[in-house]
């Protein structure tokens, strides 16, 4: 069993080198063909054309892909992401400050979001058809098809300048304790709570209603259990295993694609640094990125497996 | 009606019990006018065809009706206890103490993501015992059902048990309470033979030592016939008819009993011999208002009578009936069926279908799984051929292996009318492939739900007659008719026909491209009896009228005996016992195929002695050295089982793969004449 579920985690782990592998080939592939040139992106329309040669062939920028690509990569997995174009300094430390920010942001929308539409779907789900499911289903389906960023300058203009409750930035000071940072990132991440809800909120309504509606649950029910001990132990562990898999696929979306959130926070967040670094033509940045970006995805999906392995016996078994 | 019990009062009491399932705001009456009365330590069938209402009665016991079903009248009693009054803690407590349940598909049963140990100690938890008593109780539990290393057992998830075990699980549960009431909601259906034979003889074993009444809901009669004390036949929401077991089956009084007594195939009734009798119409619809008779418009004896006046429950003395002229029932008179194939098979022809050593071996993790294993036999066009055995033995196999689903190991080579047939379907001349076709257990799945008939025909004789326009609808209706559809059911879907309608399309769109074979893979287990037999029928009539060859898998012995020429008995993959049907059934037996008989239950109640199999079906991954059947045969003979597989004996064109001389094989005396 331990040894099966080794053995499941290298496999994943090969096919995230892998995906990681051929994710660099694509992205690095995209920086190639975007138009414009590096060095005129860097200096200006007006710099005199010999500057731009010359800054060119000090990037490295007027050397053939494939041997760009070779040292781009090899560099890469001694951990080097490159030097930025537009800063003249290493990579590394602008994600590394942009990526922290964004899971910052993504964590707390997470620790809302999740509790929030898990219980909102569970109690739709207990009164099927009456009222509060009514009530919560309306909402979450209406509330899934505003845009974030429709919802981003409605809640800014009601909680930021009307009721002046929460700031309107969310770069909060350097020095910010917990609790400050928290009360910065409140804001933001009311956008995401709210895009996200719906959808994970009828995911776990669907999942309880499909367990509730089960010859087990009614075995359950039959024995004389409680209610409560019913749902809690028969029907909440059958019935969230998609919502596990649903949550999962959602944090790239958190942490790579914010844009226009971070933008209209002012937040430097992860998407924010691959948009500018896009605009400025600054590859190592962009690539260092998005590269980033991807890791996580796979860790989060991978994390999400293990756990569904872990509550569902029937996979658990079936690993060979 | 009995106004005050003295003696302990009954387990469960149903007066008069009218229930609707209410539908756009209209109440669907289900059940009306129904009563029910069982006595402590009694055991009591329930009858009767799907939608008759048996589980709605089951599920209006246990309060658990869905959502928009209600009671509307009448009284209800589990052990003298008013249900209708039952706040929600009473009825837990009910639950708990005095009520067990246990239905179809003891694996949907169990929860998935629970050990069974959790599953059974939470029964013992309800009523307030922990620690290291309830565990030795649940043991103890397991050990009555049966079930050696129950530690084992406990430390399981349900997934990882065999369907048997499953079901053992379920009934241990349903009995850990020792509950004055335990309702069974066929309990076997979707199990093989001889687990059934197992699980029945269990329920017949605890209710010795229990002091549970039973409450047994089946369509299988003779499931019914084996457990209970009394039988109550449900006919569209109404008990038609009710009285011990034995006198109900061997001398119904309703011609709704009569009519499904004779739609199964009687041991020695076979398709040279006649057709099977149906019941014809249908079932009326939830809600229908019933005028008169429930069973009128489709009884052969009804008169203007049964019409206009509703029957009462005639007191026969003992046993009552729902019928006006319950007098005049003639049970073993049935109209004049003629035999439905006529021509007799013609020997020594070209066989249609030739297997020689055809085998499939697939690997798992490395080790070999032979699924089939050097089986080869012959079949004539004309024939049906009967496949045999418990799950696991191949059956599924071997027919996938004929439709060239998936190819088999090299060596081995299936004939089409002397031609050899290419591994794999996409590999197969069109020809080939029209020539076989198959029809599945569950039309449901096999149809596709977002066309109509009309469709699922025509795309089928196009694809596999080549057929257009004019000649298409020519032939779709030919087809049509020959499959005893109308017209009008070819604007509709799927979900718009009854199961056996489902079915017929089925067949027909089986029959599209003129099959040499078809490959019916339990075709008529879904289906009720009543549908069964037009099912049968029907397939009879299109072999006898097309010369069309059948590969028949079935579980019901009953079944293949009716329609099979000849039978294939497999076990593991092995062919242990090949020969004409009426040999198989009259014996010499292999012990296997002895066993296998001997575990069919026949609705008159008797029963032979079962010769119980020990054990499971063996792992295919690491089957038993020797006869693969050693490990479980009751008649093994010593060591040689053990080191050397015995050959095919063959006489008479009749080959039992066993050590033991045939002439000390043995010969089941039939159950009846």
């Amino acid at each position: 069993m331990g040894k099966a579920i080794g053995r499941f985690v290298l496999k994943r782990l090969g096919l995230a080198v892998l995906t990681l592998f051929l994710l660099s080939i694509v992205v690095f592939a995209g920086c190639m063909v975007l138009p414009g040139n590096v060095a005129r992106a860097i200096l200006g329309p007006f710099a005199d054309q010999r500057a731009v040669d010359a800054l060119n062939h000090q990037l490295g920028a007027d050397r053939p892909a494939l041997s760009l690509y070779w040292e781009w990569i090899t560099k890469l997995l001694h951990g080097d992401m490159g030097t930025s174009y537009t800063f003249r300094a290493p990579v590394a430390p602008f994600v590394r400050d942009a990526l922290v920010n964004s899971l910052k942001l993504a964590a707390l929308a997470f620790v809302i979001v999740v509790p929030l539409s898990i219980l909102g779907g569970i109690v739709a789900a207990l009164f099927a058809g009456r009222w509060p499911d009514k009530l919560i289903s309306l909402t979450s389906l209406s509330l899934t098809v505003i845009p974030e960023f429709v919802s981003s300058i409605a809640l800014l203009l009601i909680f930021a300048i009307w009721l002046r409750w929460l700031p309107l930035s969310a770069s909060f000071p350097a020095d910010a304790g917990a609790l400050t940072q928290i009360y910065y990132l409140l804001l933001p991440c009311l956008p995401l709570v709210i895009v996200l809800f719906g959808y994970f909120a009828r995911m776990t309504r669907a999942g309880v209603v499909e367990a509730m509606a089960s010859d087990y649950t009614r075995t359950a029910i039959l024995k004389g259990l409680p209610r409560r001990t019913v749902i809690i132990r028969h029907v909440l562990r059958n019935a969230l295993l998609p919502t596990i898999t649903v949550i999962a696929s959602q944090t790239s979306y958190l942490i790579g694609g914010l844009v226009v959130v971070e933008g209209l926070f002012r937040y430097q967040g992860i998407g924010s640094l691959i948009l500018t670094a896009a605009r400025g033509k600054d590859f190592p940045m962009l690539q260092g990125g998005i590269l980033t970006i991807g890791a996580l995805f796979i860790a989060a999906v991978l994390i999400a497996d293990l756990i569904f392995l872990l509550v569902n016996p029937r996979t658990r078994t079936s690993l060979r | 009606m009995i106004q005050m019990e003295q003696s302990p009062p009954p387990a469960l009491l149903l007066d008069k019990v009218d229930v609707a399932y209410r539908t756009r705001g209209r109440d669907m009456r289900v059940l009306s006018k129904v009563s029910i009365r069982i006595e402590p330590g009694e055991a009591y069938g329930l009858v009767g065809e799907s939608g008759c209402g048996k589980s709605t009665v089951a599920l209006t016991v246990l309060h658990t009706l869905p959502g928009n079903g209600h009671v509307l009248g009448g009284k209800l009693e589990v052990a003298g206890r008013d249900l209708r009054r039952l706040d929600a803690p009473a009825l837990r407590h009910m639950r708990a103490h005095d009520i067990s349940m246990v239905y179809q598909d003891a694996g949907r049963a169990l929860n998935p993501s629970m050990t069974v140990g959790r599953q059974l100690l939470e029964v013992f938890e309800v009523l307030g015992q922990g620690g290291q008593e309830a565990v030795e109780r649940a043991h103890a539990m397991l050990a009555r059902v049966q079930i050696s290393g129950p530690a084992r057992v406990m430390a399981s998830y349900p997934h990882q048990l065999s369907g048997g075990m499953q079901q053992r699980v379920v009934i241990a549960m349903a009995l850990a309470k020792d509950p004055s009431l335990l309702i069974l909601d066929e309990p076997t259906t979707g199990l093989d033979a001889t687990v059934e034979a197992e699980v029945l003889d269990l329920v017949a074993d605890l209710r010795r030592d229990f002091n549970s009444s039973i409450l047994f809901i089946s369509h299988n009669l003779g499931a019914i016939a084996s457990i209970c004390d009394r039988v109550g036949v449900l006919y569209a929401g109404h008990l038609v008819e009710e009285g011990p077991a034995q006198q109900v089956f061997s001398d119904p009084r309703h011609p709704y009993t009569a009519s499904l007594l004779r739609c199964l195939p009687k041991a020695g009734l076979t398709k040279r011999k006649s057709a099977l009798e149906t019941i014809p119409g249908f079932l009326p619809p939830p809600g229908a208002i019933i005028k008169g008779c429930c069973f009128a418009p489709r009884c052969s004896m009804a008169r203007q009578r049964c019409h206009d006046e509703s029957p009462p429950a005639y007191d026969l003395g003992g046993r009552q009936s729902a019928c006006h002229y319950h007098d005049h029932v003639d049970f073993i008179a049935g109209k004049d069926l003629r035999p439905v194939v006529v021509s007799a098979p013609a020997a020594a022809r070209q066989p249609a279908l030739a297997l020689d050593a055809v085998s499939k071996t697939y690997h798992v993790g490395g080790q070999p799984l032979h699924a089939v294993r050097d089986v080869s036999m012959t079949l004539q066009p004309g024939q049906t051929l009967g496949l045999v055995g418990e799950s696991g033995s191949g059956k599924t196999t071997l027919a996938r292996l004929l439709l060239g689903l998936v190819a088999p190991d090299a060596g081995g080579r299936i004939e089409l009318d002397g031609e050899a047939l290419a591994p794999t379907a996409a590999e197969r001349p069109t020809e080939h492939v029209k020539a076989m076709q198959i029809v599945f257990q569950n039309p449901d799945s096999a149809l596709n739900r977002a066309h109509t008939v009309r469709h699922l025909i025509g795309r089928a004789l196009s694809r596999l007659a080549g057929l257009r326009g004019r000649r298409l609808r020519e032939e779709m209706m030919r087809l049509v008719g020959a499959v005893r559809l109308t017209e009008r059911h070819l604007a509709l879907r799927p979900r718009q026909l009854s199961g056996g309608l489902k079915q017929r399309v089925a067949i027909a769109r089986a029959f599209a491209g003129n099959p040499r074979i078809v490959v019916c893979d339990e075709p008529t287990s879904a289906l009720d009896v009543s549908v069964q037999a037009a099912i049968l029928n029907l397939l009879a009539e299109l072999q006898d009228q097309r010369q069309v060859s059948y590969v028949f898998i079935s579980h019901d012995l009953g079944v293949v005996r009716y329609l099979a020429d000849r039978i294939a008995v497999l076990y593991l993959g092995r062919l242990m016992e090949l020969g004409p049907a009426e040999a198989v059934f009259t014996g010499p037996h292999h012990p296997y195929t002895e066993a296998l008989l001997s575990a069919v239950p026949s609705h008159t109640g008797r029963r032979n002695e079962r010769i119980k199999l020990k054990g499971e079906i063996p792992s295919p991954l690491n089957p038993p050295s020797g006869c693969v059947f050693q490990t479980r045969c009751p008649r093994k003979v010593g060591e040689i089982c053990e080191t050397t597989e015995p050959p095919m004996q063959s006489e008479d064109d009749h080959g039992i793969r066993c050590h033991i001389p045939r002439a000390e094989l043995g010969r089941l005396t039939p159950a009846h004449p």
